[in-house]
């Protein structure tokens, strides 16, 4: 039953022609790129009317990435919550342990079909760098991955795989040495090289077309989540919850549910210590609308417009930015974003692996926590769903280091 | 063709340039790189060395068209406070102290934005700051900002790229005023040892879009691109290895290397 990825949900939304969502969105770039910019998004719109690139992409996603992914029933952890009977999207059992791999292997397939034989990528967790290597491997590309050094050395084990999978990781040794210095130094290779590099970018960021392409990418996740708790409890679910760093897995499962008034949704933002400590990535919950890496979007920012970087266990969500549709759908009261901060996530954490036996990517422990907040003293006939973005495998240092444990 | 561009100081200094028939030389400086107040203590001896005009850069944390050493630089001035206040500051005590030559800020959109666009111009104006360069503001962008700069009577300056098409340089020709910035290769800023092949040609399209004057930026280091890019542009900006001079020098030394930079860079 694998669902039509690319399939927008009501042709003629957003973005516009200029690539805004409202007052975000847009097109921040070096002159140097916006041929490229023009280029590729002639090509994803060409491809998403191509039914052959359809097919081929759905077969991938079936025979390769194994999906459709499961809709589960949390019974024990709504149980132990005691209110609303949670679901659990598990894009945790996609082909490399998240959903990044939904965008990269569609992103993989236009740059072969734009003839581009270099792809580059930013990576933070590490999830979408391995994604990307994954996919390149597969179709024959080569594969260069920008990498911050901090996220490097917590993240050691995503550096060994994609090296396996034949990339080449450049560390980042500007700014802060984590996503935000990675994406800044992906765009100036592809400044540098523009004729033959595709930047395959992973989050809902950048500039436009890539927020609206990496959506549309993701959306399978929530195209897939409605016809299963359809099927499962007969309705559509009450509420929706999914972590927010850039924000793709969050988009991804949101844009289906956008037209349907009754779904709640909610997104798990990084705290960090804590929003009044400073060290935190909740960007919507305490950032500035600014314009960061090519869209304007709600950033976190100082006084005079320098970015500050960001604060979260999970590297995966430590970015001062995010896409600019979560930004537009908190200023038009759609969607609400709620501060987690890392020990929250790290309950949430231990919570589902002791009540479901499921170690979540500490991107999505935050999710799982808000989501258990959520759903405490809702009714039982309640339904909601939480997108497991990711597995925890990536972050047993991570975690055992939290916990005091010596590996 | 507005009443402000014909009157602008940036606009004098190249009918000067072109009267005299020789290559304008604009020198880059991050302000408060590699101490706070460098940009005070240089910028005489750089007009001293015959610059045209100076580009002031208003450092940014994520500076990404540019190479090592401008990024270097702007960390670096942000570890010494620099602020976008403070840069309108030096500006004025650039011109207090009696430098004449037009100023041009190149800075980042999201400084800029956060302080206020409107405000920003008007500062400028204010402060002596004659142009406004912002290395990732497309046209397609720009609306905003081109009314604040023609409210205020400062230039903005576009860029153009060898990869630009017709069309996008001639939007650029519509909206631009001062003179335009053509960047010379597909790339960050940095000195390159040679000019990239093909310069020619490009120069030769955004001139037929455009009677503004040029300026070839990104990669010239030497007097020998200055002179071959002067056969067809008007001027040459150049950051890195002014930059790069700037961070070996002593405090003492620093104005003597960047006059004589300068005089080395046009040929004397």
């Amino acid at each position: 039953m694998t669902s039509a990825g690319i399939e927008r949900i009501r042709p003629g939304d957003l973005p516009d022609e200029h690539g805004r969502f409202g007052e975000f969105g847009g097109i921040y770039a070096p002159v140097t790129l916006i041929p490229a910019i023009d280029e590729l998004t002639v090509a994803y719109e060409q491809a998403r009317e191509d039914p052959d690139f359809q097919i081929e992409l759905d077969g991938l996603l079936e025979s390769y990435v194994g999906r459709a992914t499961p809709l589960y029933h949390a019974k024990a952890l709504s149980e132990k919550v005691g209110g609303a009977q949670i679901y659990l999207k598990r894009e945790d059992l996609a082909h490399t342990g998240a959903h990044k791999i939904n965008n990269a292997l569609a992103q993989g397939l236009l740059a072969k079909r734009m003839g581009k034989p270099r792809i580059i990528a930013e990576t933070g967790a590490g999830q979408h760098g391995v994604a990307a290597a994954t996919v390149c491997a597969m179709l024959g590309l080569e594969c260069i991955v920008y990498m911050g050094e901090v996220d490097i050395a917590r993240q050691s084990l995503n550096v060994f795989r994609m090296k396996l999978l034949g990339a080449e990781v450049r560390p980042v040794t500007s700014g802060s040495r984590t996503l935000k210095d990675a994406m800044n130094e992906a765009i100036r290779d592809w400044v540098t090289n523009v004729g033959d590099t595709y930047y395959l970018i992973g989050s809902a960021a950048g500039m436009h077309p890539y927020p609206m392409m990496v959506r549309d990418f993701q959306s399978v996740i929530g195209q897939e989540t409605r016809q299963q708790i359809l099927k499962a409890a007969g309705r559509l679910p009450d509420v929706v919850v999914a972590c927010v760093g850039g924000g793709s897995n969050a988009i991804g499962m949101f844009y289906p549910f956008i037209g349907d008034e009754s779904v709640e949704l909610h997104g798990a933002e990084a705290a960090g210590y804590g929003i009044e400590t400073g060290k935190h990535a909740a960007t919507l919950s305490a950032g500035r609308i600014g314009v960061l890496h090519g869209s304007r979007s709600y950033v976190l920012q100082d006084d005079d417009g320098q970015i500050i970087e960001a604060h979260s266990i999970s590297a995966g969500l430590d970015y001062p930015g995010v896409g600019p549709e979560h930004s537009y759908l908190k200023e038009i009261g759609r969607a609400h974003y709620h501060p987690v901060t890392d020990a929250e996530a790290l309950e949430g954490f231990k919570m589902l692996c002791l009540t479901e036996g499921i170690i979540p990517a500490l991107e999505s422990a935050h999710a799982v926590y808000l989501g258990q907040q959520l759903a405490a003293g809702r009714d039982s006939n309640d339904i909601m769903v939480i997108n497991l973005s990711g597995r925890g495998d990536k972050d047993m240092h991570t975690v055992a280091e939290a916990l005091g444990v010596e590996l | 063709m507005t009443a402000t561009k014909s009157e602008s100081r940036i606009s004098a200094a190249f009918t000067r340039l072109r009267s005299e028939g020789e290559t304008g030389v604009i020198p880059y400086v991050t302000v408060g790189y590699p101490e706070i107040d460098t940009v005070q203590h240089v910028v005489p001896a750089l007009v001293e060395g015959g610059a045209t005009m100076i580009e002031l850069g208003i450092p940014f944390s994520d500076p990404l068209a540019d190479g090592a050493t401008v990024q270097h630089s702007s960390f670096e001035a942000l570890k010494n406070g620099v602020t976008v206040e403070y840069c309108l500051r030096t500006a004025r005590e650039l011109r207090a102290a009696g430098v004449d030559v037009p100023l041009a800020f190149m800075g980042y959109f999201n400084p800029i934005a956060s302080y206020g666009l409107d405000r920003f111009a008007e500062q400028c104006a204010e402060a002596g700051v004659d142009g406004l360069i912002v290395p990732d503001l497309p046209v397609g962008e720009s609306d905003e900002l081109v009314k604040a700069c023609r409210r205020h009577g400062r230039d903005l300056i576009f860029m153009v790229a060898p990869t630009s098409t017709d069309a996008l340089i001639g939007a650029v020709a519509q909206q631009a005023s001062g003179f335009i910035y053509c960047v010379s290769l597909t790339g960050t800023t940095g000195a390159r040892s040679s000019l990239p092949s093909g310069l020619a040609a490009f120069l030769a399209r955004v001139r037929e879009k455009t009677d503004l004057p040029l300026a070839v930026g990104f990669g010239i280091s030497k007097p020998e691109h200055v002179a071959e890019v002067g056969k067809y542009a008007e001027a040459v900006a150049v950051g890195s290895s002014v930059i790069d001079r700037l961070g070996r020098a002593s405090r003492e030394q620093q104005p003597e290397v960047m006059r004589d930079f300068v005089r080395y860079l046009r040929g004397l």
